[in-house]
């Protein structure tokens, strides 16, 4: 029987089915970060129980870390307890383990495939949503609440039912300042916040298969935006050149082995799928979001819409309320809308590329005078690279904050937040009333798009900057 | 885990669609290493000003809806984050039912581990109940039967078998799932042969 990627990775992992077809799913990657894991290893302990397979474990704090000098530790309370409480798991529990001050630290979603650590045709889970950004390898990834996080540390399997299959296609190419960033967008504009709720999406097409594997991180990283329980794409010869010689990935025979396996992780030609969506890349412009909705895109040559013409009730009533809290007037140009801060990072928009690609714009320039601007690099391997290539430079020379990896105003558990009423672009992934701070208004954008409104002080379109 | 059969309560109704997990329980109070305690945190930015003082026209801090049990929300709530703080405040706060049109997925698995019960029911009947709300008239959950009664009226709503078991008989998962170590095992023997590089 003809099957999609999602259906083979699934039976792949099927320890046990019960008539009403709920699974037992083994878990073969368990990604472990300071917020959601204290009361799962808590749980543990009160119950006598042990973690099942340590190995397939690991764990680093990046929510709650500062990304100011860290040499005298974290200075805020609670979120020292968070992460002691977590080095202090891992060592109870013989959990590996990249600490603060790690070369390898940084986001949980980019040091899983930068390791090695995530592996095509795996299924891999943690404690947060946007562990959907792992299916860009081709392995079934998503985000459990903590108590799953306690079941997979005891059993080292999850209990699941089955979604159906989406596939979102891709066609044509890309036009000129357009990313992977607007693709994801798009596709959320198009299917809505909870267009893919029920659904396992597999993203296919020409312009997929053009991007590069970090690229593809960046539209799968926000499968959940999209509702979706993951988001999948096929490996191919890309892949698995990523991931030759990672610390974590097979060696030798096991490679060979594993290569193999990996070659067979695509939907059959005759693979049926619940929902298909075509998405023509010529259609798509760079985006920005004026919303407090993932879904709320306009292009950059677009205006605020007007809430008037909106039919759907519930929707108009959002709008308004997303307009008066983003301090947004009906009708007004996207590019006139005047930014105060900048954010680069995040597991959407924090690895190399995404640097190097903002920092190719940005060199010899300098960021508007009334502006303020950080870079957060995912991980302490990125920013070391970065470093050796001379990106820090470029950007501290335009203006910009260079930092210490982590989350950081993704979300703004650390000091990283806007104040209330403070308009920032981001590199993130949700513009949430209050994600970035209290009051604070979330513009989502390319990491392009971050400084080309960084050098004009307002959103602003990435192909007028030369 | 508390056991789930039934629940009287009058409904408090937040019809905002898309409430996400940040505004469930913004991140502040993520830092917590406890389940318990977040209750008064539920619903932070539309329950407290500023100054941190209640915000009077919001729902929840009215008699008799700061008492309410059942929560009557827009379509896709709890879309956001995986964080099961969403849930152990809506808990902590006393509400173990939230009736909608629907949520997001991970918030919806994460109700069933926390005693919480979920149901979707369609935009018009939310508006019926709503009305009951209104009036401060309590409404009746029976999960055993799957009925919500109100009045002398009743509707009712489609769960899977396997969750509304463990509601019902509030078990623990884990529990469960160890006793079937003889299958995994088994699993985990033949992925050993079979892809030794996992
Ligand atoms: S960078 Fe943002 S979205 Fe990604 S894991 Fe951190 S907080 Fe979550």
């Amino acid at each position: 029987m003809s099957k999609t990627l999602y259906d083979k990775i699934w039976d792949d992992h099927l320890v046990h089915e019960d008539n009403d077809g709920t699974a037992l799913l083994y878990v073969d990657r368990h990604l472990v970060h300071e917020v959601t894991s204290p009361q799962a290893f808590e749980g543990l302990r009160i119950q006598g129980r042990q973690v099942r397979k340590p190995k397939l474990t690991l764990a680093v704090p990046d929510h709650n870390v500062p990304t100011t000098d860290r040499s005298k530790g974290i200075s805020d309370k609670q979120s020292k307890i968070q992460v002691d409480t977590l080095r202090n798991n891992c060592k109870e529990f013989g959990i590996n383990l990249f600490d603060v001050n790690d070369k390898r630290q940084g986001i949980v979603h980019i040091i899983g495939p930068e390791q090695g650590f995530t592996q095509p045709g795996t299924v891999i889970v943690c404690g947060d949503s946007h562990t959907a950004t792992h299916g860009a390898f081709g392995s079934l990834a998503f985000g459990i609440g903590t108590s799953e996080v306690e079941h997979v540390l005891a059993t080292q399997t999850l209990i699941q039912k089955k979604s159906k299959n989406f596939r979102v296609n891709v066609n044509g190419s890309l036009p000129a300042g357009v990313t992977s960033k607007d693709v994801i967008l798009k596709i959320i504009g198009t299917i809505g916040t909870a267009g893919g709720t029920g659904y396992v999406i597999e993203f296919a097409g020409e312009v997929i298969r053009n991007l590069s594997v970090e690229q593809r991180m960046t539209i799968c990283n926000m499968t959940i935006e999209a509702g979706a329980r993951a988001g999948l794409i096929a490996p191919d010869d890309k892949t698995i050149e990523y991931f030759k010689d990672r610390p974590m990935s097979p060696k030798g025979e096991n490679w060979t082995k594993a290569v193999d396996h990996w070659k067979k992780l695509f939907s059959d030609s005759d693979a049926k799928f619940d929902k298909e969506v075509n998405i023509d890349a010529k259609d798509i412009e760079p985006l920005v979001t004026w919303g407090t909705s993932p879904q709320d895109v306009s292009p950059i040559t677009g205006e605020v819409p007007d809430p008037e013409k909106e039919k759907d009730k519930d929707r108009r009533t959002a709008m308004y309320r997303s307009l008066e809290y983003m301090g947004l007037k009906p009708k007004m140009k996207i590019s006139d809308i005047k930014v105060d801060k900048i954010f680069i990072g995040s597991c959407t928009n924090g690895r190399i590329e995404d640097l190097r690609m903002a920092a190719k714009l940005l060199k010899g320039k300098k960021i508007a005078s009334d502006v303020s601007a950080m870079v957060v690099p995912g991980s302490g391997l990125v920013k070391k690279q970065a470093e050796e290539e001379g990106i820090d430079k470029v950007f501290k020379n335009a203006g910009f904050e260079w930092r210490e990896p982590g989350c950081s105003m993704c979300l703004g558990m650390n000091e990283d937040q806007l104040s209330s009423k403070e308009r920032c672009a981001s590199t993130s992934n949700r513009n949430f009333e209050g994600r970035q701070g209290r009051g604070g208004r979330t513009h989502l954008v390319s990491p392009g798009m971050a400084v080309a409104a960084a050098i004009k002080g307002y959103l602003a379109d990435v192909r007028e900057i030369n | 885990m508390e056991k789930f059969i039934k629940l009287k309560s009058i409904p408090a109704h937040i019809s905002l669609m898309n409430i996400d997990t940040d505004m469930i329980i913004p991140k502040q109070f993520l830092k917590t290493i406890k389940r318990t305690g977040l209750g008064k945190s539920l619903f932070y930015e539309m329950r407290y000003d500023e100054s941190g003082k209640l915000i009077e026209k919001f729902i929840l801090n009215n008699d008799p809806y700061s008492k309410s049990k059942i929560l009557l929300a827009g379509k896709n709530f709890g879309c956001g984050s995986s964080r099961e703080h969403a849930p152990w405040a809506l808990l902590d706060f006393g509400i173990r039912c939230v009736i909608s049109p629907s949520f997001a997925d991970i918030f919806y698995n994460n109700c069933f581990n926390n005693g919480i019960l979920p149901i979707i029911i369609d935009e018009k009947s939310i508006q019926e109940l709503s009305e009951y709300s209104k009036r401060k008239e309590e409404i009746e959950v029976d999960l055993n039967e799957q009925v919500i009664l109100y009045g002398n009226k009743k509707l009712t709503f489609d769960i899977e078998p396997a969750k509304k078991k463990r509601l019902l008989e509030g078990l623990d998962n884990i529990g469960l799932s160890l006793k079937k170590i003889p299958n995994i095992e088994k699993f985990e023997n033949s992925m050993n042969k079979t892809k030794p590089w996992i």
